[in-house]
């Protein structure tokens, strides 16, 4: 019986979406998702019932819910409005935006009105970089925004206008194809590429993977057969396939236009990795950003159920029996590692597990499970269609086929431009039109930063490896800012399990604004780069690993945006004693030149 | 380094290493005498590999010697100035993140994030602390909780877990904002099911859990670490268990 007391109202609403989910307690991030849109926030109450619902410790309850940024332990309002705060963005003026609606609406950043109807704060990157600025309002995503779209939404907040009331062109995720090759320019007929993986057979088809030599796209590399064949030969049963679509990574939406457009390519992708590697169960984990697409992909696999793509005996074959189901993220960009996304599906934090074993043994539920990308499941039907060996002669030798990359920033057409592997970063500027490029951050937050000296580099595993993201960065571009935003990234989105990271990326992060403040030195320089020695060797996985690069890359190719801030002194303290007696003359009622310090240094 | 007589032993800063199979690198060392710095591990826990103090270099990689198994032939570094230097970096970490007195910690001594900073020559905190505001939980009859001094090593957790069944403790939040919740329905201590008689109340490595009323029972300056340094202590490191006899906190030789 429980023994923590909500309102009747709450209970009524909550009493359903626990139904649907069975009170499964693995389905509990999926839950809290849905208890949140019902109720606006989940409070210690809230919570406590839920674990007594579902039978499970307060404390674990807490620990997921804390964990993920778009659940709410407080009330946020009912409308919740988060600008995302990728670089494009902030090149596109949402700062600016910002400002504008919470002095319109008169908040303070983070915190609820008065009224309890609204809040307004910052969130990382949304994946509509070249679309932006983009907001989120209660996790639907609205592009192209603008001072006066800014202006029709605070009016329709303050009028209570339901969401789905909302004008449709608010919601309006363009594709912004500009160059289509194999994967983005070829039409799709559905069923036939599961068909012709079953006439290949489970033996055929894995050859055939391995004669592709595809290797994975999410950004590690990882050749497609290994995996598949290490779950296949995995003796634990069920084995579950999974498609990683938390594209988290900033300046990556290049996943959202497959599954917005060509989601029958990514199930049946998923369909024929089940079929080799003899999966029964798949799940799409789709970021929480991109929860304006669950309703179609929903529909899109009930068609397909229908059309007997899932469901039991598929493609005729007796016991060749699978199904997907949609999992929602809920604003944690670790969830693109893929142990910490298993922990998610399972309901839990997502704090990436010690590796090995890896989940081809021991993944979803402790069971064999293969984790891939979107954009690499949607290669897999190439494959199945045109076999490894045709698939293999494109691109370069060690990364065949062609690759899509999300281009934003400084240039005239943003989009996905898709190119055979091997492509200079040169022809990519000059074919989405941007002509006065300083820099390009290849593979977002975590990759690399490109200066002009190397954009005759290509695009390839061999020399410049990339999940997807381009930004382009023009010349009146400040290099440090850019790096100074990744910082703060990977602070916010740190998931705290590891020293190295937990603390190493806030304290790079300060290090940062200290430089930004004119209050760094030499000395913050060469603390910036002993925090990196210590983070890329030291932390348990590839964000902590990756979180210093952009800053030790842009300090060594860009100094002179640094240098310019830097005190000329040895050190300057961060702390401000001058700053620190603000209180004492505000209580004091002074403010004279005797109750200041003079300046330091 | 194939040969036959590696087969059931590797190097560790050139020592040779028996180990038997299943064995992680950490335990092998210990058995054999060997001293790896570590927070995060207990003998009597399942390995977690979130302190990073133990990350060695096996055969050229970076990995944790607590989470990564013994394999034969393997050639592991260890005690240089390199990992050295690291490791005192994720101490002066540990410090600023927290609030960490020692002069005025019960644990003073038997504390080991003291004993290693001791050990590893760490003179200072370097970086500028984090001083954040922590919650106290004195609710509890027997055992008081005092956030300020964790480091989220969540030995709590898995004692609690994995020995006593109750998941009195959860690691909960993100990143910087990590910090252990209680499992009640207050989130207090004193509503949990904490019992003096759990090896959850015994395992903190530093003075974040700690036993009411006996925080002096043994003097500073006779405690664990106040004779040897802990690096001396490798055998002590191996074999402790965690008591669960209350009487007082000496229970751990």
């Amino acid at each position: 019986m429980p023994t923590v007391s909500v309102s009747a109202e709450i209970s009524s609403l909550i009493e359903p979406i626990l139904q649907r989910h069975a009170w499964r307690a693995d389905r509990l991030v999926q839950i809290l998702r849905e208890v949140q849109e019902a109720v606006d926030f989940i409070s210690d109450e809230t919570a406590a019932h839920l674990a007594e619902a579902l039978k499970i410790p307060y404390a674990q309850v807490h620990s997921t819910r804390d964990f993920y940024a778009f659940f709410y332990r407080e009330n946020r309002g009912r409308y919740r409005v988060l600008f995302s705060d990728n670089i494009t963005d902030r090149m596109a003026g949402n700062q600016a935006l910002f400002e504008h609606m919470a002095k319109r609406l008169k908040l303070e950043p983070g915190k609820v009105s008065d009224d309890g109807l609204v809040s307004i704060d910052y969130c990382s990157c949304t994946g509509m970089c070249d679309q932006g600025p983009a907001i989120l309002v209660n996790n639907r995503a609205i592009t192209r925004m603008t001072l006066r779209r800014v202006d029709e939404i605070c009016d329709l907040i303050r009028g209570q206008v339901p969401l789905d009331k909302w004008p449709a062109e608010f919601f309006r995720v363009d594709d912004n194809i500009r160059r289509a090759d194999m994967l983005l320019g070829t039409p799709h007929e559905p069923g036939k590429a599961v068909r012709a993986a079953i006439a290949r057979g489970r033996d055929g088809m894995l050859a055939e993977m391995k004669l592709s030599n595809l290797r994975g796209r999410g950004g590690a590399g990882f050749t497609t057969a290994v995996k598949w064949e290490a779950c296949r030969n995995a003796t634990a049963a069920p084995r579950y396939i999974v498609c990683n679509a938390d594209e988290g990574e900033p300046g990556t939406f290049k996943d959202r236009v497959l599954l917005q457009s060509y989601a029958g390519r990514v199930f049946e992708g998923m369909v024929i990795a089940a079929y080799t590697v003899g999966a029964s169960h798949g799940f799409l984990y789709l970021r929480g950003e991109y929860l304006y697409l669950l309703q179609p992909l929903e529909a899109y696999l009930a068609g397909m159920r229908a059309a007997g793509l899932l469901g039991r005996d598929i493609g005729g074959v007796a016991g060749f029996d699978f199904d997907i189901e949609i999992h929602l993220g809920a604003g944690a960009y670790v969830c693109g590692e893929e142990t910490a996304l298993i922990e998610s599906l399972e309901g839990k934090a997502g704090r990436p597990r010690v590796r090995p074993p890896f989940p081809v043994t021991s993944g979803y539920m402790g069971k064999p499970t293969v984790v891939n990308n979107v954009e690499t499941l949607c290669k897999v039907t190439e494959i199945a269609l045109h076999g490894g060996t045709w698939y293999e002669a494109i691109g370069t030798k060690q990364s065949t086929g062609t690759k899509i990359l999300s281009v934003a920033g400084d240039c005239a057409r943003p989009g996905l431009y898709e190119y055979a592997f091997g492509v200079r970063i040169a022809q990519v500027l000059e074919d989405c039109g941007a002509q006065d490029a300083i820099a390009v951050q290849v593979s977002g937050a975590s990759g690399v930063c490109l200066s002009e000296r190397e954009f005759g580099r290509r695009i390839a595993f061999e020399d410049v490896p990339t999940a997807g993201s381009f930004m382009i960065f023009g010349k009146q571009r400040d290099l440090f800012e850019v790096a100074r935003n990744f910082a703060h990234f990977f602070a916010h989105e740190s998931c705290g399990f590891c020293t190295p990271c937990r603390v190493g990326t806030v304290l790079m992060k300060e290090i940062m604004d200290k430089i930004a403040d004119g209050r760094g030195t030499q000395y913050e320089m060469n603390e910036l780069l002993r925090l990196q020695q210590v983070l890329k060797p030291g932390s348990h996985c590839g964000l902590g690993q990756t979180a210093g690069n952009a800053v030790a890359d842009t300090v060594q190719k860009f100094r002179p945006a640094y240098e310019r801030r830097l005190a000329e002194t040895d050190f300057v303290p961060a702390f401000d004693l001058d700053a620190a007696l603000s209180r004492a003359r505000e209580l004091a009622g002074r403010d004279d030149a005797a109750a200041h310090l003079g300046e330091e240094a | 380094m194939s040969d036959t007589s590696n087969a059931n032993s590797f190097s560790i800063d050139g020592q040779r290493i028996p180990f038997t199979p299943g064995q992680t690198i950490l335990q092998a060392a210990l058995a054999a005498g060997v001293y790896i710095p570590h927070l995060c591990h207990h003998p009597d826990l399942k390995p977690h590999g979130s302190c990073k103090l133990c990350t060695v270099i096996v055969n050229g990689r970076n990995g944790s010697a607590c989470t990564q198994k013994a394999m034969p032939g393997i050639e592991v570094e260890n005690n240089t100035p390199t990992l050295n230097d690291r490791r005192r970096v994720l101490l002066q970490m540990l410090f600023v993140e927290g609030n960490h007195f020692c002069p005025g910690c019960e644990k003073s001594g038997n504390c080991q994030l003291q004993a290693l900073a001791y050990d590893l020559e760490m003179v200072s905190p370097h970086f500028r602390h984090a001083y954040p505001v922590r919650p106290i939980d004195t609710t509890h009859p027997d055992v008081w909780l005092d956030l300020n001094r964790c480091i989220m090593c969540e030995l709590c957790v898995r004692a609690s877990r994995d020995i006593d069944g109750k998941n009195v403790f959860m690691l909960a939040g993100r990143g910087a904002e990590s910090h252990i919740v209680v499992n009640s329905p207050s989130g207090r201590l004193g509503d949990s099911a904490l019992s003096i008689d759990d090896a959850a109340a015994h395992v903190c490595p530093v003075g974040a859990i700690l036993v009411k009323r006996v925080g002096y029972a043994v003097p500073i300056g006779e405690r664990q670490f106040d004779e040897q340094p802990i690096s001396r202590q490798v055998d002590y490191l191996a074999r402790r268990h965690i008591a669960i006899v209350p009487a007082a906190e000496t229970e751990e030789r």
